[in-house]
């Protein structure tokens, strides 16, 4: 064997003799959209309509906002149940506070604090989640059940279970606003998504984040702050759970925190999976996560589009994710 | 005599690089036969491709003289192949019995089990090999040594013709190497075949009949062990005239002993609730200090207290470098202290990481400019290491868990080389690698000594210790007892005053 020093850019694989198979499973993700794309032109009526993309950047954007995140904590070794309730919670706060005698009298004041507020409390409850796993070592799923379940339900006792409806065009920006003809949360997206990968990409946290995924004994025995690091894309996933319960909110004009975020946990992790990262750890790709959940909302889009009940797509959902776990261990050989 | 094994002409190569070529193997029914190498000369893809786990490229494999139609583990086991790994795959939770006949479980009439038969049955297995145990309780609550047996019980009682022990040694003390000895032996009386694969070449002379010997991806010999000298072996193994070795002895750690220089720390009658009662020593620049003692005796024990994984009940560590106490392996490797730790696999390696983010693992804070991590700085630094240290991979970006035994401990020793630090614990440092790479980490070793690293060693390898340590510091359950001082000690001294205490010890 020769020795060679030479940086490779790429990841290498060790079955390249499996060439297309590897090429199959790497880019499982972009061949399914392509499918899923030519099947709709080709069925779905008025697919093409600039109408039709605007309405799923809309809704694709809260499912991809919370799968980055939760990305980053399924990168760990863990898993977050709790970032439908978080959207709930922070989706019942802001109509609170942007509706309040005091926010009446102060508009922008009261405009920012309805978006700093929520978004604080939800990264509280990142923080509470985090150090549930790992100061007190609760297993990821059962210490995000906690908000899981009573996150809504704060948020129902908040508005004692009212639909609040409103109209404040500012805060309806984050859900209708539109730059060069694309919608706002769109490009909030592509924002989010290129900084967290940065992230991962370039800072020691990042690199931190992985190697706490990809082996936490090892990690800890080479100094890295594996409390600290967990707790951080726990923070970090809760906080994307809250804008994302904004977006939801300022799409409708009115606030329902019985519905707000309802099955995202599910949505999100799907994504998660579709876009290749490994359940086990020590892999976050971002995109892969943002590719993830666009497949997941049009193939929403197209059951819907065609006149296929809502129940048969939940179906189809849990077929993909199947699917992508299936392709994820053949990839591992 | 109709081979039971007979491989030719195997070809394998992953991603382009070629592992084998030309590789071939011979096993008779009922012989002991080795294999050995370099890390990286094959062996493992050789088994691999044997049991099933990899696909051959060319070549061919056949089993008791029909070609072999094994493609996946499960099908090696039914053709009579069985596989003990360093990780046993066990279940550690369930009893001895539910293990053994896992699979296989004796019924009564109504279909249940028959649990007194399946207990009586798995006994019986187990007395063949001297092993006498409560089949009833957890397989857990055994050490390494008896679950590794059971594990080869288990393959022969599913009628295996070849047992396949892939390092079996590495992790058993003395004793338990004789027990595993004893079934190798009793295997080989009833025709079982054993393939033995260690870097202990002393163990191949007590128990091996013949031996393969191969070299980057091909096999370069095959011989009849009691005609081969241990020196002979070395020099096919890694292609070098015997003389050669000679002049340069048997291991790296040796060197002029120079004047050991300030001092970095000092352990004062330290106790931790793993099991260390008081220990002490000191540690001085420029010197290797010795860990000796039996498996159990608190070696590694010690370093987990010196590293901050373990806290102390008592005593104190005087850190002469920074002062302060150290609770976590983050304080420790901030006062200049690293750890390679024994166990490469569960505590060292990131496996989806790359070469060199596991190289930089430790030394990331240190690489921070301006909130990102100094790409630049990362790489040069890595590739120096590949360089110096002759670490053997297709380039930094490689995934670590591709890289043999050897080269991944050459990566972790560079994780720590590369902080600088003051004290280096080495833990079985040349554990599972074979007699060049061995030789090489040693070296390394050595020459970051000779210019002020303080090292702390733990090795299992008495000549190891011996030739290595300026200083040994001999343990025995928990206590420090004795220490002895280069130049002078023999392994024989070193056998002497651990024996001798523990005797001293067994009477009081």
């Amino acid at each position: 064997m020769t020795m060679q020093n030479k940086p490779v850019t790429s990841a290498s694989e060790p079955t390249a003799f499996k060439f297309e198979w590897s090429m199959i499973s790497r880019h499982g993700g972009v061949v399914a959209l392509i499918a899923i794309l030519l099947f709709n032109i080709l069925i779905t009526p008025n697919f093409l309509h600039p109408q039709t993309l605007f309405v799923n950047i809309s809704q694709v954007a809260t499912i991809a906002i919370v799968a980055v995140g939760m990305t980053l904590v399924i990168a760990t070794g863990g898993i977050d149940l709790s970032v439908g309730a978080i959207m709930a919670l922070s989706g019942a706060l802001a109509p609170l506070i942007f509706t309040s005698p005091f926010a009446e009298a102060n508009p922008e004041l009261g405009l920012a604090l309805s978006i700093v507020v929520p978004i604080l409390v939800a990264l509280a409850c990142g923080v509470f989640n985090g150090a549930l796993v790992s100061l007190l070592n609760v297993q990821p799923i059962v210490a995000t059940l906690i908000f899981f379940i009573s996150g809504r339900g704060i948020a129902l006792v908040l508005t004692n279970g009212n639909l609040q409806t409103f109209t404040n065009p500012a805060f309806s920006y984050l859900g209708t606003g539109k730059i060069l003809g694309f919608p706002f949360q769109g490009y909030l997206v592509l924002i989010i998504a290129a900084c967290v990968w940065w992230v991962m990409a370039f800072t020691v946290f990042g690199r931190q984040l992985l190697a706490v995924g990809g082996n936490e004994r090892a990690a800890e025995l080479s100094g890295v702050p594996v409390k600290r690091v967990k707790i951080g894309a726990y923070v970090i996933c809760a906080g994307l759970s809250g804008l994302a319960g904004l977006i939801v909110v300022a799409i409708n004009s009115a606030s329902d925190a019985a519905r707000i975020g309802n099955l995202m946990e599910l949505d999100a992790i799907a994504a998660a999976v579709v876009g290749g990262t490994l359940l086990q750890g020590g892999r976050a790709p971002i995109f892969g996560a943002i590719l993830g959940a666009v497949i997941i909302q049009l193939v929403k889009y197209t059951l819907l589009a065609n006149g296929v009940a809502d129940e048969v797509a939940l179906i189809a959902k849990a077929g993909i994710i199947v699917l992508a776990v299936y392709v994820q261990q053949a990839r591992k050989e | 005599m109709q081979h039971l094994i007979e491989m030719s002409g195997i070809k394998k190569s992953f991603a382009g690089v070629v592992a084998l070529q030309n590789a071939s193997l011979h096993i008779e029914p009922g012989e002991v036969h080795a294999i050995i190498g370099q890390n990286g000369a094959g062996k493992s893809t050789l088994i691999k491709i044997l049991t099933g786990v990899y696909r051959r490229d060319a070549g061919e494999v056949k089993i008791n003289g029909n070609p072999s139609t094994v493609s996946t583990p499960r099908e090696a086991q039914d053709a009579g192949i069985a596989t003990i790994y360093q990780e046993l795959s066990l279940v550690p939770l369930r009893s001895v019995t539910e293990n053994v006949m896992m699979g296989y479980e004796p019924r009564t009439r109504l279909g249940t089990i028959d649990w007194k038969t399946a207990h009586a049955r798995t006994r019986e297995i187990l007395e063949r090999f001297g092993i006498h145990i409560d089949v009833r309780a957890q397989l857990g609550s055994y050490s390494t040594a008896i679950q590794q047996l059971v594990a080869i019980a288990r393959a022969v009682s599913l009628n295996a013709q070849l047992v396949i022990m892939d390092e079996a040694t590495s992790s058993l003390d003395d004793q338990e190497i004789e027990i595993l000895f004893g079934v190798v032996r009793e295997l080989k009386k009833e025709g079982v075949a054993v393939l033995y694969i260690s870097h202990f070449l002393d163990e191949l002379y007590q128990i091996c009949d013949r031996v393969t010997i191969m070299r980057d991806g091909q096999t370069v010999g095959q011989r009849v062990i009691a005609e081969t000298t241990k020196l002979g072996l070395i020099s096919e193994m890694l292609g070098r005239d015997p003389e050669e070795i000679e002049a340069a002895g048997m291991t790296g750690l040796g060197g002029e002993t120079t004047e050991p220089g300030r001092p970095l720390f000092e352990a004062k009658d330290i106790s931790t609730k793993r099991g260390l009662k008081s220990v002490s020593l000191t540690l001085r620049e420029g010197e290797i200090v010795g860990l000796g003692g039996l498996l159990g005796s608190g070696r590694t024990e010690t370093a987990r207290a010196l590293f901050g994984m373990d806290t102390l009940r008592s005593g104190g560590i005087q850190n002469h470098v920074v002062g302060g106490n150290i609770r976590t392996p983050a304080e420790a490797i901030s006062a200049g202290i690293g750890f390679l730790t024994e166990d490469r696999k569960r505590e060292g390696i990131v496996p989806h990481m790359s070469v060199r983010e596991n190289m930089t693992l430790a030394l990331l804070p240190k690489l921070k400019k301006m909130g990102r991590v100094d790409r630049k700085r990362e790489t040069e630094l890595v590739e120096r290491f590949i360089t110096s240290l002759g670490i053997k991979t297709s380039g930094m970006e490689q995934p670590i868990r591709e890289l043999s035994g050897g080269n991944q401990q050459k990566v972790l020793l560079a994780r720590w080389l590369a902080l600088e630090p003051d004290v280096l614990i080495l833990d079985e440092p040349t554990r599972g690698v074979d007699v060049g790479a061995k030789f090489e980490i040693q070296s390394i070793i050595r020459e970051y000594v000779d210019k002020g690293l303080g090292v702390v060693l733990i090795s299992s390898e008495f000549e190891e210790l011996v030739e290595g340590a300026d200083r040994i510091i001999v343990l025995r359950d928990g206590y420090s007892i004795t220490e002895l001082e280069n130049p002078g000690i023999t392994e024989e001294s070193l056998i002497a005053a651990i024996a001798h205490h523990h005797d001293e010890g067994a009477r009081g």
